[in-house]
């Protein structure tokens, strides 16, 4: 069986020492040996920023594509071949500004794979701007007199949304990181986990001690019940969306795929692609 | 006895005139006639004048004509619309209702029919198009059994009353106008048709069994006119071969979701129009960069920006070559017939495995939505060629990654798809070595550029043009696309009674456009006219390009979104040709 080690390459991550993303990378690669899957079993496909590497960095099938449309891409994948597990990772401009509607749209979609996003509130690979994450007076180069948006506050548009599975975890809690992506995969449906992953470079508001000092853990209140989406939302509220852990699931409605009419069990990218005149006939009757 | 003729309907959208051209052309259809059709239609639901046009013939026709013998009209607009197009002697059939009214300087004839009262003592209003038709089917002389087995098939699934009363409908309109006309109209009896039933289909019908055909199993798109009725096709087909269509929530979604499932090994395609195609630059320059197969399709309409969304354009020329930042491989495949819409979707999949890059399958909104009859489309010509797909990648030790860029002798690499034992690699719009790592390096940079795009050096295309050369020296050569080239063989009958010899080239292979086929041609004829739907000559500057000769290439240029007639590109070649002689 392999360990999280087949999960790991020999790329040394360009993440500045300290980053909260090497946790979520390692969380990734533990919740995938956990699952029992192979390297060759999974695919991780990321977007564009300092996060959108992390498909490099992991033994496993992986495509970094562009900007905000990692989403789309690992959904394609996942049609295509349905026994693949397909994780879709990258940052919050990635999956809350530039890629958002796809975000919105996968998550009612509900196809079986597993988005996490590595949370740093601010935009570092083009050296600090502000993101959809950043809290309101945030100043940074591009808010120099501090931002002057609202905050996004993804998980609440993810419960309103539709969403079947939702979680927010912290790259310095890896443990619980990694159950929670391991239940992610193990959803049937489209299952979102965002992650607090300081920049240690530019944000020095929101840094670990910070989290440290503001995060609510689930796994405090064992009486939270994650399958009431009510009490799941008035969470979120209360602390104002610093919450961790397992915040809402439903297990009853089925994936995307489970739901397409005809759509089979064999992975489509094994199927015969050839008609039988026969059926090519049937095809040509309609237009007589 | 006539060999063809023009038939018209035109009233209010939403009005019936879509199902009467239906059942109309169905039934010609079984009788063996040859059709071509055009629809004038509108941005908009209900209301707005809309009119259909069928061109019926004996022989094999490509385009609509410029004159029309019958028109049926649901309302006033619809003849002052339309009478102009009326030859000496045609027919207008209308309704009573609004007492019709023709230009009395024409020599028009007017059988006014109460159409909408015949319909209404039948029982409802609604039937009104089944008075009409019956009525203009049997100016024709043509036999009506045929014509009442179409109604059936049109309204059999709301039963069998339904369906009587349409028939009764077609009936009393068809006694009422030959008791008014005396009879059938000797002047526009039709020759009989071989009797042999022809496919009959638009142009998106022809390319979404293509792509069924070719082994598409999943299409990502946003609905868009004149695309949408190649997702519609798809949704009613794919299902009953394991495959969907997902309609995503915009057209960056549709692109990049193809590019991920053609990632992991299913044929998968797009398609939109202007609009969406300027929404996927981004994505199809991601294909090109990670060598991921995917096929688009673009049904050109008129841009700029919303621009005509329901008119006739070639507008989008440039933006397909060009649109993309950055340099990348692609192929552009412009079918220009019911025929080569199926065919080339086919092999637009195959070019696209095979060289590893996005192909680009770009129609024009006559293509697209004309009905039109299909020559039989053979199923000995459909032909899978996935490329080099590795089927068993060899063991690698310590992880090494499979070498999936790399550096071949025609630069293609071999491919493996996710899931795949010993394949592992990475991929990535960003410069990337042979097995996927990004790379700065320059020296492979310029060895990946070089790869990328020299894998069209060794392309292979069948037909990239499609001559029609009888001349060695034509005075005039025409060069078009698309839809086009029907009414350019139209307009070369009139131009070869003056005494004109013409050749016709059809550009195929849009890009890499196929200079080294086209410039015999050019080089021979001493007047070069490029015929295109738009206002900049998109396709004459890429000839002036690629080709040269400047001097003697001419445009015949039609951006008010409708498409060419006959006439008119006769009429400009001709002028062309005169004003050419008197410089000389």
């Amino acid at each position: 069986m392999a360990t999280f080690k087949d999960f790991r390459n020999n790329v040394k991550p360009n993440w500045c020492p300290g980053c909260g993303d090497f946790s979520i990378q390692a969380a990734i690669q533990r919740a995938a040996a956990n699952c029992g899957l192979t390297p060759e079993e999974l695919a991780v496909i990321s977007g564009i920023g300092c996060s959108g590497r992390i498909s490099g960095y992991i033994h496993a099938y992986g495509l970094h594509g562009i900007h905000g449309r990692a989403l789309p891409i690992a959904q394609g994948v996942k049609l295509a071949n349905r026994d693949l597990t397909v994780i879709a990772s990258g940052g919050d401009g990635d999956g809350f500004a530039i890629g958002m509607g796809h975000t919105i749209h996968a998550i009612r979609r509900n196809i079986n794979m597993t988005y996490v996003v590595m949370d740093n509130q601010i935009y570092g690979l083009t050296k600090g701007q502000t993101s959809p994450r950043s809290a309101e007076g945030f100043v940074t180069k591009s808010t120099p007199k501090g931002s002057i948006e609202s905050t996004l506050s993804p998980l609440e548009l993810a419960l309103s949304a539709g969403a079947t599975f939702v979680a927010q975890s912290f790259s310095s809690d890896i443990k619980q990181l990694t159950a929670l992506i391991e239940e992610g995969i193990k959803h049937e449906g489209f299952s979102i986990i965002n992650v607090f992953s300081p920049c240690v470079t530019f944000n020095k508001v929101n840094t670990y001690e910070w989290f440290k000092e503001n995060i609510v853990n689930l796994d405090t209140f064992p009486e939270y019940d994650p399958s009431n989406r009510i009490h799941a939302m008035t969470k979120l509220m209360e602390t104002g969306g610093l919450l961790t852990g397992l915040i809402y699931q439903d297990k009853n409605r089925r994936s995307y795929e489970n739901q397409i009419s005809g759509f089979r069990e064999t992975p489509l990218a094994e199927q015969d692609l050839a008609l039988s005149e026969e059926q090519f006939d049937q095809l040509l009757a309609e237009f007589k | 006895m006539i060999n063809q003729l023009s038939w018209k309907i035109g009233g209010q959208q939403g009005e019936g005139v879509e199902s009467t051209d239906r059942i109309f052309s169905t039934a010609l259809n079984r009788l063996g006639y040859y059709l071509y059709g055009y629809r004038h239609f509108s941005s908009r639901i209900k209301g707005g004048h809309t009119n259909n046009k069928i061109r019926i013939s004996i022989d094999p026709i490509r385009s609509i004509s410029d004159d029309l013998d019958i028109l049926v009209a649901f309302d006033q607009e619809s003849i002052d619309l339309n009478a102009h197009e009326l030859r000496p002697g045609g027919v207008v059939v209308a309704d009573t209702k609004f007492t019709p009214t023709v230009p009395e300087d024409c020599d028009i004839r007017l059988f006014s029919v109460p159409i909408t009262a015949i319909a209404e003592e039948l029982g409802t209003s609604l039937m009104k198009n089944m008075v009409a038709s019956g009525a203009s089917w049997a100016l024709l002389g043509l036999p009506l059994d045929v014509f009442n087995r179409a109604v059936e098939e049109e309204f059999g699934r709301k039963g069998p009353a339904v369906v009587e009363k349409n028939v009764e409908a077609v009936k009393r309109g068809a006694d009422y106008v030959l008791e008014l006309a005396g009879g059938p109209l000797d002047d526009f009896k039709l020759l009989p048709a071989d009797g042999k039933q022809k496919l009959f289909m638009i142009g998106n019908d022809a390319i979404g069994l293509g792509a069924v055909a070719a082994g598409c199993r999943l299409m990502s798109a946003y609905p868009i006119t004149p695309a949408s009725e190649i997702m519609e096709y798809l949704i009613k087909q794919l299902p009953k071969f394991g495959g969907t269509v997902v309609q995503t929530e915009d057209e960056i979604a549709a692109v990049t979701m193809a590019i991920g499932s053609n990632y992991a090994g299913v044929r998968t395609m797009t398609a939109s129009a202007g609009p969406g195609l300027s929404l996927m630059m981004e994505g199809i320059g991601l294909a090109g960069m990670t060598e991921t197969p995917v096929v688009i399709v673009d049904t050109q309409r008129g841009g700029p920006s919303t621009g005509l969304p329901t008119k006739q354009e070639q507008s989008d020329i440039n933006a397909m070559i060009h649109g993309t930042h950055g340099e990348i491989p692609k192929i552009i495949l412009a079918p220009s017939s019911i025929e080569e819409c199926f065919y080339d979707t086919i092999e637009a999949f195959n070019l696209s495995e095979k060289y590893q890059v996005p192909v680009i399958l770009v129609t024009d909104l006559q293509l697209s939505l004309g009905k039109q009859s299909c020559e039989p489309l053979d199923f000995n010509r459909i032909v899978i060629d996935r490329g080099s797909l590795v089927q068993e990648a060899p063991e690698r030790e310590d992880k090494a990654l499979f070498p999936r860029y790399a550096f071949t002798e025609n630069g293609v690499s071999p491919r493996v798809l996710p899931g795949q034992k010993n394949g592992i690699h990475h991929v990535t719009g960003v410069e990337h070595d042979e097995t996927g790592r990004p790379s700065e390096s320059a020296e492979n940079r310029k060895k990946m550029m070089d790869k990328r795009l020299g894998k069209l050096d060794s392309l292979v295309v069948r037909d990239p043009i499609l001559a029609q050369a009888l001349y060695e020296t034509p005075d005039v050569l025409i060069i078009g696309m698309g839809s086009t080239g029907g009414t350019i063989d139209q307009a070369r009958e009139l131009l070869e009674n003056d005494g004109l010899t013409t050749n016709h080239l059809t550009i195929r292979l849009l890009h890499p456009f196929p200079a080294d086929e086209v410039r015999p041609y050019v080089e021979k004829a001493r007047h070069v006219i490029v015929v295109e739907n738009n206002a900049t000559a998109q396709l004459a500057g890429l000839l002036k390009l690629h080709v040269g000769h400047a001097e003697k290439i001419s445009s015949v240029l039609k951006y008010d979104g409708n498409p060419f007639l006959p006439s008119i590109i006769y009429n400009e070649c001709k002028h062309i040709c005169t004003l050419s002689k008197e410089l000389v």
